[in-house]
């Protein structure tokens, strides 16, 4: 049995509760479908139990505020789905919208929808280098998400590398829940302020609050911690777990020191699976160093009826996304139900608010574009985890003449294996271009394909059994 | 290992690897493993390494276990009471 909806959400972080928020408003039939347990995404995860105590503390008020938001989205008519895991969409060949297929309780489901909102956000981007992938080695990220869902920090000393406003906020969050820094090795590459001092200003002036608050932490950790500029390269060591890490700094000789714990971060990318999936228009973004999908100025792909919003369309953060979520929501009335209007201020307002978020994000862009030996790393780096392909095997590949990275993947099983290719697919395009002479602008991502998550056979025959039922 | 910054109010039991082990309301499996004192929560298939989670939000796919039967990514599923959990720390067989 397939059921129909006017819009099927996937994701509850921030741009798609506001959208179903939004959207619920105008009496449209919504279903937000979400693989967490409970709505908030990354950023807020676990925040309806984080309410109070040394938690919600330790994490901040930007944290805490996203309890707001959700229980708005528990109250509204929205039907929420949560533990869903979306494997497979089917546009509706240009009709608009098309089919949604999830798993949830072991049961492969189809949901109809008249249009669909891609709001699933946004990973760490990948950095690998040698020794990334030993037990201890974690993105930063990923310490704070265990941080939120789990009320836990590293036992004992932490090494730090990296840069961008989220490995600041997890060092200062990891201090007071009363965590130690071992080091700081801040891989910001020397020379980035000058050059973008206008940027600077910029973000200064439309984004006082959080520039303040993003110098504030600088300052205060590196006059606490013990802090290493310009790391330029980093290797991680042990047998069956992480014990030293060696780091080198621009001009200077490689430093050993011993790690147990070594966290990770070079900004975020968008998840691209399922509009590359989907076969929506991608386009490179110099600015961010990343794909994302093409979208018009109300976030709709170049598929009717698809929608994107939020970090999945581009990096943003969480206020740009909730915008973005209410301007899909507006598109999406205006397109299912033309005789509900919606106030041309409210737009208005909606989008000088967005511009201004987007005008303090060039600056975070360009000063903490990570650095090029984070995209190239050296030939003994494990580039795809699943299948332990390592730089070497790629590289020995492209000089063969290879220059395509589903070639690669053919020859070598780089991007088989359970996270297809969500780890390496960045690794895989700049190694390809870096051998053929090329930018992974032009050679591009693998091809996604369904299904997005893995499926049991057992599961995806429930599907057939509900269809003979309807 | 990773430690709680507080102790929670409520828990629930589950079992480890055959060991009753208490986790608190809310949290992941891979929260859970993560403070157990063994490092690994499998081994990889293809290169034989142990692995452990790197990205705690359902991308990498390094949190693998077996919960109540079933390979599950561990960060994406919440604990809950009588949960069985293994981790396969041996690579698979194959038979000839
Ligand atoms: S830790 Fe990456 S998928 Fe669970």
């Amino acid at each position: 049995m397939s059921d129909h909806v006017d819009l099927i959400i996937i994701g509850a972080g921030p741009a798609g509760m506001s959208a179903a928020i939004a959207a619920s408003r105008q009496g449209l039939s919504i279903v937000v479908l979400d693989e967490q347990a409970r709505p908030g995404g990354q950023i807020w995860r676990n925040v309806e139990q984080r309410r109070d105590g040394a938690l919600s503390t330790v994490l901040g008020r930007d944290y805490a505020a996203g309890a707001e938001l959700v229980d708005r989205f528990r109250a509204c008519p929205a039907d929420y789905r949560a533990e869903a895991s979306v494997w497979h969409i089917d546009e509706g060949q240009g009709t608009g919208g098309g089919k949604v297929f999830y798993l949830k309780d072991h049961q492969a489901r189809v949901l109809e929808g008249r249009c669909i909102l891609l709001a699933t956000g946004a990973q760490e981007r990948p950095p690998a280098f040698p020794g990334w992938t030993l037990p201890g080695v974690m993105g930063i990220g990923a310490a704070q998400v265990t941080l939120k869902s789990g009320g836990q920090i590293p036992d004992g000393p932490v090494w730090i590398a990296g840069c961008g406003p989220l490995a600041y906020l997890y060092a200062m969050q990891l201090r007071r829940a009363g965590g130690t820094i071992a080091g700081f090795l801040d891989t910001t590459p020397p020379g980035r302020l000058l050059p973008n001092f206008f940027a600077f200003l910029q973000a200064m002036l439309f984004q006082p609050a959080p520039m303040l608050k993003g110098v504030a932490w600088q300052l205060a950790l590196r006059c606490t911690v013990p802090w290493v500029p310009h790391v330029a390269a980093l290797t991680a060591d042990g047998g069956d777990r992480l014990k030293t890490l060696t780091y080198t700094t621009t001009g200077g000789k490689p430093v050993t020191v011993e790690a147990a714990h070594l966290l990770v971060h070079e900004g975020i990318v968008p998840g691209t699976h399922p509009t590359l999936m989907l076969g929506c228009e991608q386009a490179w973004s110099d600015a961010q160093d990343c794909f994302a999908p093409k979208l018009d100025e109300w976030g709709e792909t170049s598929l009717p009826g698809i929608f994107v919003a939020g970090d999945a369309g581009g990096i943003a953060g969480a206020q740009a996304a909730r915008l973005r979520g209410e301007l899909a929501a507006v598109a999406i009335m205006r397109r299912l139900k033309p005789s509900a209007v919606a106030e041309r201020d409210a737009v208005k307002r909606l989008r000088s608010r967005l511009s201004r978020i987007i005008a303090g994000r060039a600056f975070l862009d360009r000063y903490f574009r990570p650095r090029e030996a984070a995209c190239l790393p050296p030939d003994d780096t494990v580039i795809c985890r699943c299948e332990g392909v390592t730089a070497a095997q790629i590289r020995a590949l492209t000089t063969n003449g290879l220059g395509d990275p589903n070639m690669v993947k053919a020859f070598t099983r780089a991007g088989m294996g359970p996270c297809q290719g969500r780890q390496c697919g960045y690794g895989v395009a700049r190694l390809t271009a870096e051998i053929t002479g090329t930018h992974a602008a032009t050679v591009g991502l693998y091809r996604a394909r369904p299904p997005l998550k893995p499926i049991t056979l057992g599961e995806l025959a429930v599907l057939d059994k509900q269809r003979t039922e309807a | 290992m990773f430690r709680k910054i507080a102790q929670p109010a409520q828990g629930v039991t589950v079992e480890v690897d055959g060991t009753p082990v208490r986790a608190s309301l809310g949290e992941t499996v891979a929260d859970l493993l993560l403070r157990q004192t063994e490092v690994g929560f499998g081994v990889n298939a293809a290169s034989g390494r142990v692995r452990a989670p790197y990205c705690m939000m359902g991308v990498c796919f390094e949190c693998l276990v077996e919960i109540d039967g079933r390979d599950s990514q561990a960060c994406l599923m919440p604990v809950r009471e009588g949960m069985r959990i293994t981790r396969r720390m041996g690579r698979p067989e194959v038979a000839a």
